[in-house]
């Protein structure tokens, strides 16, 4: 009993140690600008800005190359102080856990890829009244929570890069071409091929015909066998779009172990991991999808050029994101990386994700 | 006996002396920890998983274990989240029907357990998977978000002059309730005696079904009440809510000292080590610690948990072995 007692008087000690300490601050952070002086670099931003980036996971290749690779080297030319934080699992609760370390440590930008847009939100704005600047990249959240968000491609930018590719791919002379899917119901592949279409539509693209389109689902299997029951259904096809990671890979498998490799072209949306063997063995001579380097490279600078007061996230506002050039504020406080980043044998290789 | 109750003493202690030297040590050498917000945000994340914990506790005395909390969590959300889209927009009603939830689920492990005889672990690790996959069915991936502001930062709102929550209130509230129960009560003594021998138990007059059955109630509507929590402080209800979180509350409630094999623990233990774990996991956070390695270090302290009463147990034996007790004879229930 008496040792039950002595545990019960610690707790309680311990409880009303909390309360005293928890009482002289009522959670302001106080730490908003964490040093950072006013010494400016290049574009006037401030020096020594603690810049974290916060991805859905770590131990991801997608991240680790916009991280690593893109966001630390963006940090290193402005001279802040770059760090890449971030939970095991992808939740977003746990994801709230690193939000609150980050505030806590005085970080003035955070740039965030959100595993829900509005889990996260109250510690991000928690975080911002502490006088962080917050960046959403890859995945946004509720506007309402950050900054800025950087948008990796436009509808526009990836249909027309699209069709360039397949309309490269297959020849001057053109032919019948069709488009593997994910699913029917997907908003944005449905907004991709819309887009597609309308530009389809273009003279130069004149010589194309879209005379099919189905869905893989996104499963690899099923992908597997739509591919296969294209080249069946239209014998004369000449080129397959498939603007899905899921779909274009499974397409490419087809297509290499069949008598069509070479003859029927193939491109869409993809990772130079999943494609690199098959741009490598002739199936596929391009494919896209943006470059994650550049996308956290930008985010970077967007947080540096926000943090140092350079802009505020209005509409029109214009910074400048060191190698990338100038970029502008959309709406929504939307910036767009660009158009989507053309993979081919001769670059497939520098990637890895 | 008497032996018993110096040694779960003793592991109380020990972890209370870890977590203050944790809180000691973390303040003066990590930036942050000293600061009200860093209470604040551990105060937080130890709500659910204390509310889990309470019930837990008892289940795991008894000999039993429920592993499908999390999920149990999981899917009041879900129900929380399409319950709104139906249009049920009154709070109490919200949550008198999710707490009716958890009681239902927590009664079907129960009866699995307790009418049919089945082994706690396997029951529950089916139903783990079959409440998150009702979740899913439920809500599928879409996440409900627009719940009044007022009920979200309602939920997370400072005790008034202070940075803690004030739901950390009715979790103090509800953990002497079961302490209470637990420590000083004979159905508190009942379930001692289930999880040391549930057949002398049964001899000596306790219903051991009836008791086990209302336990896995209990733990279904404390997870519920978790998940309705989570629900307003995420301000988000989405089908993976809570996933995995069973793990924490079970590494809690055996670094707590409660003995895995029944029987042994107590509250005060248990408390501490939700105490300790959230302590440490956010103190090595903001000591820039990468998430790999946190994993590393909650795993560890689980082993130690495991390992460490025995140990200690052994070593108290090899002493008493040296120094026989003053009062042999002195027979003591573990209150």
């Amino acid at each position: 009993m008496r040792t039950r007692a002595i545990a019960l008087a610690a707790v309680a000690a311990l409880a009303l140690g909390t309360a005293a300490c928890a009482s002289d601050d009522n959670g302001g952070s106080g730490s908003g600008n964490g040093g950072a002086s006013s010494g400016a670099t290049g574009g006037g931003i401030k020096s020594d800005l603690k810049v974290a980036f916060l991805p859905k996971q770590v131990n991801n290749p997608y991240f680790d190359t916009s991280d690593n690779k893109g966001g630390k080297v963006a940090v290193e030319e402005f001279k802040g102080k770059y760090s890449e934080t971030g939970p095991s699992e992808a939740s977003p609760s746990a994801q709230v856990s690193y939000i609150n370390t980050l505030s806590q440590q005085g970080t003035n930008v955070i740039v965030v890829s959100a595993n829900d847009k509005d889990a996260i939100c109250g510690a991000l704005n928690e975080a911002r009244q502490g006088g962080a600047k917050v960046v959403t990249y890859d995945s946004d959240t509720n506007p309402s929570c950050r900054d800025l968000f950087i948008n990796q491609a436009t509808t526009d930018g990836i249909a027309k890069s699209q069709i360039k590719l397949i309309s490269d791919a297959v020849g001057a002379d053109g032919g019948e071409i069709a488009i593997l899917s994910a699913t029917a119901n997907a908003t944005n592949q449905n907004a991709w091929i819309a887009a597609m279409k309308t530009e389809l539509a273009k003279p130069e693209y004149s010589k194309l015909k879209l005379v099919d389109t189905v869905y893989g689902d996104d499963d690899d299997q099923k992908s597997f066998q739509e591919a296969q029951g294209l080249l069946a259904k239209h014998p004369n096809l000449k080129g397959i779009i498939s603007p899905t990671t899921v779909g274009v890979a499974a397409a490419a498998r087809y297509l290499s172990g069949s008598t069509y490799k070479g003859k029927v072209q193939l491109t869409g949306l993809g990772t130079p991991n999943q494609m690199k063997q098959f741009v490598k063995d002739g199936t596929v001579k391009a494919f896209a999808l943006w470059n994650p380097a550049d996308l956290g490279y930008l985010a970077a600078y967007a947080g540096a050029a926000l943090a140092s007061g350079l802009i505020t996230g209005k509409q029109g506002e214009k910074f400048t994101a060191g190698k990338l050039g100038e970029y502008t504020i959309g709406a929504d406080a939307t910036v767009v990386l660009g158009d989507p980043f053309t993979f081919n044998a001769g670059n497939v290789d520098q990637f890895n994700f | 006996m008497r032996e018993r109750l110096k040694l779960l003493g003793s592991w109380d202690v020990i972890v209370l002396v870890a977590l203050v030297l944790v809180a000691v040590i973390g303040a003066a050498a990590i930036e942050g920890v000293a600061s009200p917000r860093f209470w604040r945000f551990v105060s937080l994340e130890v709500i659910p998983i204390a509310l889990i914990a309470l019930p837990m506790t008892l289940v795991v005395i008894t000999g039993e274990i429920d592993l499908s909390v999390a999920s149990v969590l999981g899917l009041t959300c879900s129900f929380m989240g399409q319950l709104w889209l139906w249009g049920v927009t009154s709070l109490p009603l919200l949550i008198v029907l999710c707490l009716l939830l958890g009681m239902v689920l927590g009664a079907v492990n129960g009866i699995f357990v307790t009418w049919f005889g089945l082994p706690s672990l396997a029951v529950t690790i089916g139903t783990l998977a079959l409440y998150r996959g009702l979740a899913y069915v439920l809500l599928g991936d879409r996440a409900v978000a627009n719940y009044p502001i007022s009920w979200t930062s309602g939920a997370i709102k400072p005790i008034h002059g202070l940075t803690i929550p004030w739901f950390i209130i009715i979790v103090a509230v509800l953990a002497v309730i079961f302490g209470v129960v637990l420590h000083a009560t004979p159905i508190g003594r009942g379930l001692y005696a289930i999880g040391n021998n549930a057949e002398a138990a049964r001899f000596a007059g306790v219903s051991v079904a009836k008791t086990k059955f209302w336990l896995f109630v209990a733990t279904g509507a404390m997870s519920a009440l978790a998940g309705i929590f989570w629900t307003l402080r995420y301000a988000s209800a989405r089908a993976d809510n809570g996933n995995g979180q069973e793990l924490a509350v079970v590494a809690a409630v055996l670094l707590g000292g409660v003995s895995i094999f029944g029987g042994r623990g107590g509250l005060v233990g248990v408390i501490g080590a939700v105490l300790l774990l959230s302590t440490l996991r956010n103190a090595l956070q903001l000591a820039d610690v990468p998430a790999n390695a946190l994993t590393i270090v909650t795993g560890t302290l689980l082993i130690a948990s495991v390992v460490g009463p025995n140990v200690v147990g052994m070593a108290r034996d090899a002493w008493r072995r040296r120094r026989p007790s003053p009062h042999p004879q002195l027979e003591r229930t573990p209150v």
